[in-house]
């Protein structure tokens, strides 16, 4: 006869969440110390696909590495290439046509809008509701259409050339976005009906998980994360880049700290980037997509640089370390997921695992990137 | 404002007798790699933002780094990332911080350090910024560099068995 097993107040145990969880969205390890279903202490486990891009920075040259960029964050690639070219026209004063930049701006909007769709997606799966998910991807399934017959590509776009694009965009292309505008307008109402009044949705988050503004900027937390926490901080207003100063849109600020603010604000944020492509089509000069001079091999000169662009993930850094060759002295990709993780393991102590758990997913995770 | 407030503070933590301590770059002293470069002294150095992407450019002795990143917590900066570079050929490494604020004034500020190339060490900044944790890993085990007064000096990234450090310029695979 098996004998009656005690747990005595204080006593703790190891719980191993990952590297294979759903709830971690993909090869993520969290080891949590628990107290019945409280965690007292939790050490996040990255680097289950460290692919080391950065020595690839130093051995290939500066054209060969376009491609390794979307290969970091799959869901919001374009902005992640946006930064590299960017750096890289900054650094060897490389002149971008004025149209190029305009269909760089609308393309990496709608992977933002498709990159925040798959989060919501998932988001509300982690917390039980699996139909939003569908709806969603019906909805992102528009937007890869669209982004496939410019770039060629569903997912890992390799599109942003240093001085422009690799293909022009065209009618098709240009009359889908704008159906898509509206539909997508009508789909937001449909989840916030859906979802956000949600009362079962509510509780979960509502209180949940504060992140105090110093804390984040102790970590260095950017995106949703510090716009949740109060912090108007997106790098497109705070240090404009591209065509950005070009356009009206507003920055959603929550000062509420808690998971449901961060699903609030990139809720808002789809909404401000649709104003974003809706302006940008508006506006599209005519012109070249590509400068008619540019140098055949890219030799930025002797020195450093630096770069930061805002992704669907956050304040994505790039530094580049020249010294004068065709490859990189070094490259350095900040991610900012990385950051955002990163105070997982000091916020989650005494929380719920339900609840921290949802809290993982408010950060928006996606794994390749942080490990790079 | 907060740069300029931010080189006055950085400024007293070079002593003055070198009257030529902060140089206003030009854009294009970017002569070429062929002329062996002197050493850069430690100091101040303001860049040029649209070439360079950042503002304030330090460069501290391994003893001057808390101090340094003091100030800059005190200014609410908060921390973007921490790398290092290995340069090869004056056997030494580098240690890059980068730092910016949440705020419409525009300010990067980058502190860097040289260490010597067999035996880096330099003091940890956990203490003030928690978030430099993972960053010092990091750079702990793609260069080697060793961060005294980190609380979990392991590898982050790669394996934890992994005794390499892969961003040096002498690795081979």
């Amino acid at each position: 006869m098996n004998s009656p097993i005690e747990l005595q107040p204080d006593e703790t145990f190891i719980l191993n969440v990952g590297p294979q969880h759903p709830a971690t969205h993909g090869v993520l390890r969290v080891k949590m110390e628990m107290n019945g279903e409280y965690i007292v202490n939790a050490e996040t486990v990255i680097g289950y696909i460290h692919r080391m891009h950065e020595k690839m920075g130093e051995v290939k040259t500066y054209p060969q590495f376009l491609m390794n960029l979307s290969r970091m964050d799959y869901l919001g690639a374009l902005g992640y290439s946006h930064g590299h070219v960017l750096l890289v026209e900054k650094a060897s004063g490389i002149e971008v046509p004025e149209r190029a930049e305009y269909i760089r701006a609308i393309m990496v909007e709608l992977n933002r809008v498709s990159s925040h769709l798959f989060w919501f997606g998932a988001f509300v799966m982690d917390l039980g509701g699996f139909s939003p998910l569908m709806y969603a991807l019906q909805d992102r399934e528009h937007i890869l259409d669209m982004l496939e017959g410019v770039t060629g590509s569903r997912l890992t776009y390799c599109y942003f050339r240093f001085g422009g694009v690799y293909n022009d965009v065209d009618d098709e292309f240009i009359s889908a976005a704008r159906r898509f505008i509206p539909r997508m307008r009508k789909s937001l109402k449909k989840y916030h009906k859906l979802v956000t009044g949600n009362i079962i949705f509510r509780k979960r988050l509502e209180g949940i998980a504060p992140l105090t503004p110093e804390m984040c900027r102790k970590y260095g937390a950017s995106s949703a994360v510090a716009r949740g926490s109060g912090i108007n901080f997106d790098v497109r207003k705070n240090e404009p880049y591209s065509v950005y100063p070009e356009f009206d849109f507003d920055v959603p600020v929550f000062h509420e700290c808690d998971s449901l603010a961060r699903y609030n604000v990139r809720m808002e944020e789809m909404e401000q980037s649709l104003r974003i492509i809706e302006q940008g089509l508006d506006k599209l000069p005519d012109g070249p997509f590509m400068p008619e001079k540019k140098p055949k091999l890219i030799k930025p000169p002797a020195g450093d640089y630096y770069q930061a662009v805002e992704t669907a993930r956050g304040s994505f850094g790039i530094r580049l370390v020249s010294e004068g060759d065709k490859t990189p002295y070094r490259l350095k990709l900040r991610s900012p997921t990385y950051s955002n993780m990163h105070l997982f393991d000091e916020a989650c102590r005494g929380m719920m695992i339900m609840d921290a758990l949802a809290f993982m997913g408010s950060l928006d995770l996606v794994i390749p990137e942080i490990d790079r | 404002m907060i740069c300029e407030k931010t080189k006055l503070a950085l400024q007293n933590l070079f002593p003055a007798p070198e009257p030529k301590e902060v140089v206003t770059e030009d854009a294009g002293d970017e002569k070429g790699k062929k002329v062996p470069k002197e050493p850069r002294p430690n100091g101040l150095l303001e860049r040029d933002y649209a070439v360079h992407g950042y503002h304030l450019d330090a460069q501290v002795s391994p003893e001057q780094l808390l101090e340094a990143v003091t100030i800059l917590d005190e200014a609410e900066f908060f921390i973007e990332s921490i790398t290092g570079v290995d340069w090869i050929k004056e056997g030494q490494l580098e240690v890059v911080y980068d730092f910016s604020r949440y705020d419409f004034e525009l300010c990067r500020v980058v502190i860097r350090t040289r260490l010597a190339r067999n035996a880096p060490e330099v003091p940890s900044i956990t203490g003030i910024y928690a978030g430099a944790n993972w960053h010092e890993r990091e750079t702990h085990e793609f260069f080697g560099i060793k961060f005294a007064g980190h609380p979990y000096l392991v590898p982050l990234l790669l394996p934890e068995d992994a005794d390499f450090h892969p961003l040096l310029k002498d690795f081979k695979a």
